[in-house]
């Protein structure tokens, strides 16, 4: 994607200015981003620079002490990740915030579930186990996650690999616009993690933007579309992975080089 | 849209499987490679799927060892629903216990909630000339209140529910006494004054087996609740905040909303016991089930629910009092003295807690 189809693209998600201290520890410092349709954003930076609370901001677990943030052009406000959610910004925790004793189907409409239809679901509160169970394989399926076997198995069963693409299942189903992805490779060897990437592919061709946030360097250069750097509570720049060298990002990270004036 | 499709599946085929795809390290989770294991793994896999069925082993195995032990007298019709019975209170007890467990919780104040709630019930219908029906609603209330003020409690201060509940213990149990001044309310007054609430401690016969409605409605609360748990979003919220409440407050679930509903649920649950527990000892005695925190700990623990929460199921508990009825009628029967039913008892808790920590290993 070059740069002037980005400019007369709407972004879909923009923070701007956005400010937070802690005492007298500067965490963001008028910190800008930009998020356009159907592009893989990564976010690096230096341990400290403020890219968690960035973050964090960003999908709803730490309130900002100043600046807004735009969704499809209009200003939203969100007090806590469920109220984020609700606006259809998805993230998948680095934990991955998923129960291991219930099963995957339960995981994935825990919080939303569907219930039966008519007198068992309105007065008796019936959940539609079928429904669910039918609608969780279609959304593995769909993501090409599906050679796992049993969609009432537990969760605590599957590897990390399979664990992730649940997560990532439950956050791009619900009328999502923005997935919001922590770390999503940390914990994982490296034949699942190519499967995470791919899948990071599979939610972008389907039109869902990601921010990815990640320590993994060959990772970010190889999924992302562009790359923000975050350094000193603030964005540095956003560099395109194709013309920059690994090397260079982690120079404008740690300040050993000027980032490239645009 | 066939063209969708078409893709789909020929996407699944380039996919690299993930049964094939992942490394050797990563396979010992079960649904893989079950041809591999010893035959103890295949136990332990099977158990942490169905984890009502040791309490469920242990209740057979158990009833047919008094049978030898006691012989006859053990198995007679009168014996066996007699045990039903006597398990009727502390089965109640143990439902509503079940539910704050699966929390991760403990309530050591349920059968001083349902204690409270019984002299409400008396009290008010008895001595102060309050019809029957409201002064149950009021036990009823009670039962809610005071379950609730427990869950408060615990989501307002973040104080662990252990500390909470046995304060919460002492103070309900010093409300009773402030109420009732020590003074039991007499069965004999009740049945002249409110007959209504001996009701569930009647009984029917059964071709030789003998069963109050209160053993019935027990069996009720166990199977709403089963149905609660298991079909509602309510019930696998339970189960969510006791796996991982930090997971559960992410997926979107209101935890502290939702903990003090349990905890009110549990307190009704409790004041239902209490009103059975009226029919079942008669009189209403400040100072009864002194012991019925405890018990109904047991059966719930023996029953197969694991103290770290999320994991358990609602008819294990009443399997686990079942098991504690049994054991204790067997033993007299047997003519052991009252020490040893306690001596196997504990050792049975022990026991069933190792049972629950080496099933639990398979997720480790």
């Amino acid at each position: 994607m070059d740069k002037k189809g980005l400019s007369v693209m709407q972004p879909v998600l923009v923070a701007k200015k956005l400010s937070k201290k802690y005492g007298k520890v500067v965490a963001l410092d008028s910190a800008d981003l930009e998020l356009y349709p159907g592009e893989v954003l990564g976010v690096i930076g230096d341990n400290g620079a403020g890219k968690s609370t960035l973050i964090k901001v960003l999908c709803g677990a730490v309130i900002p002490d100043s600046g807004e943030i735009l969704l499809d052009g209009k200003n939203v406000t969100f007090t806590s990740p469920i109220e984020a959610r609700k606006l259809g910004i998805e993230t998948v925790y680095q934990n991955l915030a998923l129960s291991p004793a219930l099963s995957i189907t339960d995981n994935m409409f825990l919080g939303r579930e569907i219930r039966q239809k008519g007198f068992m679901g309105s007065f008796l509160k019936f959940l539609d186990k079928k429904a669910m169970a039918d609608e969780a394989r279609k959304r593995l399926s769909d993501l090409g996650l599906l050679t796992i076997q049993n969609i009432n198995q537990l969760v605590e069963t599957l590897s990390g690999g399979q664990r992730q693409g649940v997560a990532v299942a439950r956050a791009t189903s619900f009328g999502t616009k923005v997935v919001i992805m922590d770390e999503p490779t940390a914990a994982l060897g490296v034949k699942e993690s190519r499967r995470v990437l791919e899948l990071i592919g599979e939610v972008r061709s389907r039109g869902i933007p990601i921010i990815l946030i990640s320590h993994n360097m060959p990772h970010v250069f190889e999924v992302a579309d562009r790359i923000h750097i975050h350094r000193l509570g603030t964005r540095l720049c956003v560099i395109d992975p194709k013309k920059h060298e690994m090397s260079d990002a982690v120079a404008y990270m740690t300040g050993a080089k000027q980032p490239p004036q645009n | 849209m066939s063209k969708v499709s078409d893709d789909i599946s020929k996407d699944l085929k380039d996919q690299p499987k993930f049964t094939t795809d992942i490394g050797e390290k990563d396979q010992d989770h079960h649904s893989f490679d079950l041809g591999e294991q010893t035959t103890l793994k295949k136990i332990q896999h099977f158990l942490h799927g169905n984890p009502t069925i040791v309490p469920v082993i242990i209740l057979i195995l158990s009833v047919i060892a008094f049978g030898f032990i006691a012989g006859g007298k053990f198995f007679s019709a009168f014996n066996l629903s007699l045990i039903v019975q006597q398990v009727t209170i502390v089965g109640i007890l143990a439902a509503a216990q079940t539910l704050i467990i699966l929390t991760a919780g403990i309530d050591l104040s349920v059968a001083a909630m349902m204690v409270l709630a019984s002299v409400f019930m008396g009290k008010l219908s008895v001595e102060m000339g309050v019809p029957t029906l409201p002064a149950i609603a009021v036990g009823f209330i009670s039962g809610i209140a005071t379950g609730a003020f427990n869950g408060l409690l615990v989501t307002r201060l973040r104080l662990p529910p252990f500390i909470v509940t046995l304060g919460t213990w002492n103070i309900f149990f010093a409300l009773v006494i402030f109420f009732t001044g020590s003074q039991s309310i007499r069965s004999s007054d009740i049945e002249v004054n409110a007959p209504l609430l001996h009701f569930w401690g009647e009984r029917i016969n059964l071709g030789g087996f003998v069963f109050t409605y209160g053993a019935f409605l027990m069996i009720g609360i166990f199977v709403f609740l089963w149905f609660l748990l298991n079909k509602t979003a309510w019930g696998r919220h339970v189960y969510a905040i006791g796996d991982d409440k930090e997971a559960a407050e992410l997926s979107g679930i209101r935890t502290d909303r939702m903990l003090v509903s349990i905890y009110a649920v549990a307190g009704l649950v409790v004041a239902i016991g209490a009103w059975v527990s009226i029919g079942r000892v008669g009189s209403v005695s400040p100072t009864s089930f002194y012991e019925g925190n405890l018990d109904s700990i047991t059966a719930v623990v023996i029953g197969g629910t694991s103290l770290f929460g999320g994991r358990g199921t609602i008819i294990g508990s009443l399997f686990g009092a079942l098991i504690v009825g049994v054991f204790s009628s067997g033993l007299s029967i047997a003519g052991l003295d009252v020490l040893w039913q306690r001596f196997a008892l504990g050792c049975l808790i022990i026991v069933a807690v190792g049972i629950d920590q080496w099933i639990r290993k398979v997720s480790a």
